[in-house]
């Protein structure tokens, strides 16, 4: 049912670790179809004064796609400005999967929102300009994530809970 | 490594070899059409088609008349479920359970959406429906009650027997979906009036399963056409698949006492030894489960993660998990027992099947710790 490249990538998975003292964390996910990931980020400049993605890696609780699509997310986005991190989508990182079964693409394809919501946490607590476009990702990602602990607040608390043990 | 370790017996199993023979012959030398007059035709009519008929009828303790051949066990629960209300002038009232397979609660939601009511009884930690409360639920308006005889994901065995005769007494229909059951162990038709089985569960051929309907009972054909199986089921007989079917079941018959206990001792061995793996339970019950099933969770890791791991090892197997399901909601029978979110998503089931030998246990005992432990390292959810 998975491309050869997600099978690699959950196999193998890329920057799967926890971050110590990352800069940001973005955390997304669905409790009901169960897929949560934490995306943590390591901001540096570079010479020509960008902020750049120094360092970035994953965790994820979830199905094959979500482990797949984290992992390729972050190979992606590695290195990268800000700005051009943020132009990576779920979509564009289901393609560099060569593509994901449809059930999975609107459940488990998550993992550039997990990065979208790392960036924006990291300018919105070191009181930096966020840009329109994100703002605006940012609440869409957030509404989602309210309706989800709305419904499953208990699982959600949880799953907090198991992951600070963890 | 390995060759396959086929532990999803409960999705579908291979087909049995003397299945196979019986059904070539009416591929190509009996390839009559039934219906035809001519005498090559009418040995796919008696030996095919009528010969099958009485060979499970026999097995069943049915009359012949009372098997309507049909694609498989999701046209038959269709045909049940769909075919008394069709028959029915008014709206009436429905009942079932939480836990049944698809093919039974789509069917009634359906019904639903066309003015029926239907009530969904729950079960208990075990999956066990509790035959008082079928008893409290059962109305004048009553048409027909659907209870599965096992469950197809925790193995928990109904008490039929018992819940047919509580709804006979109310002059209700009862209807079950014997999918997993059939062949399994001895089936009590008692106060059953409609049985729902399939013929790839018992190493037969996909495609064919059958309808139990006791003589009289009334239903509404779903397929018009020329009249085949008594005019309940149009459309000219599958008689190689067919065939097929009986063969699997007379064979099923013939194994039964010998392979029920073979399967069962080496799936209780596999329950013990796999909740010995930390943070692991057994879903469905210790008592009244079929023999082949076991059914576990896995504290802080994901379902599908744990087949594609085990299938990276040659293991096949399935879970509840929400990511097995086009719903992508995990499992309705793990929630339905109870099971919180985070468990019926770390479910794993095993079911086990002729082919399944002592060796393949013994890989699957393996191997099944360490997935879990290479996915526990991996789980931001776990210690």
């Amino acid at each position: 049912m998975y491309s050869d490249k997600v099978m690699e990538h959950f196999n193998n998975p890329q920057n799967q670790r926890k971050m110590e003292n990352p800069d940001s964390i973005g955390k997304v996910g669905n409790a009901l179809c169960g897929d949560v990931m934490w995306i943590y980020v390591k901001i540096d400049e570079n010479e020509e004064g960008n902020e750049v993605i120094e360092d970035i890696s994953w965790e994820t609780f979830g199905c094959t796609a979500a482990i797949a699509t984290s992992s390729m997310v972050t190979e992606l986005a590695k290195g990268k400005t800000l700005e051009k991190a943020l132009e990576i989508t779920n979509e564009e990182v289901a393609e560099e999967l060569d593509g994901l079964p449809s059930v999975k693409m609107h459940c488990s394809n998550l993992a550039a929102d997990g990065l979208v919501e790392a960036i924006y946490n990291y300018l919105n607590s070191g009181e930096k300009e966020i840009p329109e476009d994100l703002k605006k990702r940012h609440d869409q990602i957030k509404q989602h994530m309210e309706k989800v602990q709305e419904e499953y607040g208990d699982y959600v608390e949880m799953e907090e809970e198991m992951h600070r043990t963890g | 490594m390995n060759e396959l370790v086929y532990m999803d017996n409960a999705a579908t199993t291979p087909v049995a070899k003397s299945v196979r023979k019986a059904m070539s012959v009416f591929f190509r030398d009996e390839f009559g059409n039934p219906s035809s007059l001519y005498s090559t035709a009418t040995t796919a009519r008696k030996e095919g088609l009528e010969r099958s008929r009485e060979r499970i009828s026999d097995f069943l303790g049915a009359k012949q008349e009372e098997i309507i051949f049909t694609s498989g066990a999701t046209e038959s629960d269709n045909l049940a479920i769909k075919g008394v209300a069709l028959s029915r002038d008014e709206s009436a009232h429905f009942i079932t359970t939480e836990i049944e397979h698809h093919a039974v609660l789509h069917a009634f939601e359906w019904l639903e959406d066309r003015g029926h009511e239907v009530t969904y009884l729950g079960v208990d930690e075990d999956g066990l429906v509790d035959p008082a409360d079928l008893r409290k639920s059962l109305r004048d308006d009553t048409a027909l009650v659907s209870i599965m005889y096992a469950n197809n994901e925790i193995g928990t065995i109904e008490p039929i027997g018992e819940l047919a005769d509580i709804t006979a007494e109310k002059g209700v229909l009862f209807h079950t979906d014997a999918v997993q059951a059939y062949g399994k162990f001895p089936l009590d038709l008692g106060n059953v009036d409609l049985l729902s089985a399939s013929g790839h569960k018992i190493y037969g051929p996909k495609g064919v399963g059958f309808l139990y309907r006791r003589k009289g009972v009334k239903l509404e054909p779903l397929f018009h056409g020329g009249g085949h199986e008594k005019g309940l089921r149009s459309g000219t007989e599958n008689v190689p698949g067919i065939v097929g079917l009986a063969e699997a079941t007379e064979l099923m018959a013939e194994e039964q006492n010998e392979e029920i206990p073979r399967e069962r001792k080496l799936r209780d061995k596999i329950i013990e030894e796999v909740l010995n793996i930390p943070d692991s339970r057994l879903n469905g019950p210790n008592k009244n489960r079929l023999p082949n099933n076991a059914n576990f969770s896995f504290k802080g890791i994901e379902g599908e993660s744990i087949v594609m791991k085990l299938d990276n090892r040659n293991i096949a197997a399935s879970t509840g998990s929400a990511c097995s399901s086009p719903s992508l909601e995990p499992s309705h029978v793990l929630l339905s027992i109870g099971l919180p979110l985070s468990l019926a998503h770390g479910s794993l089931r095993i079911t086990l099947g002729r082919e399944t030998t002592e060796e393949d246990v013994e890989y699957l005992l393996e191997e099944l710790p360490e997935v879990i432990e290479e996915l526990r390292r991996a789980s931001p959810l776990s210690n």
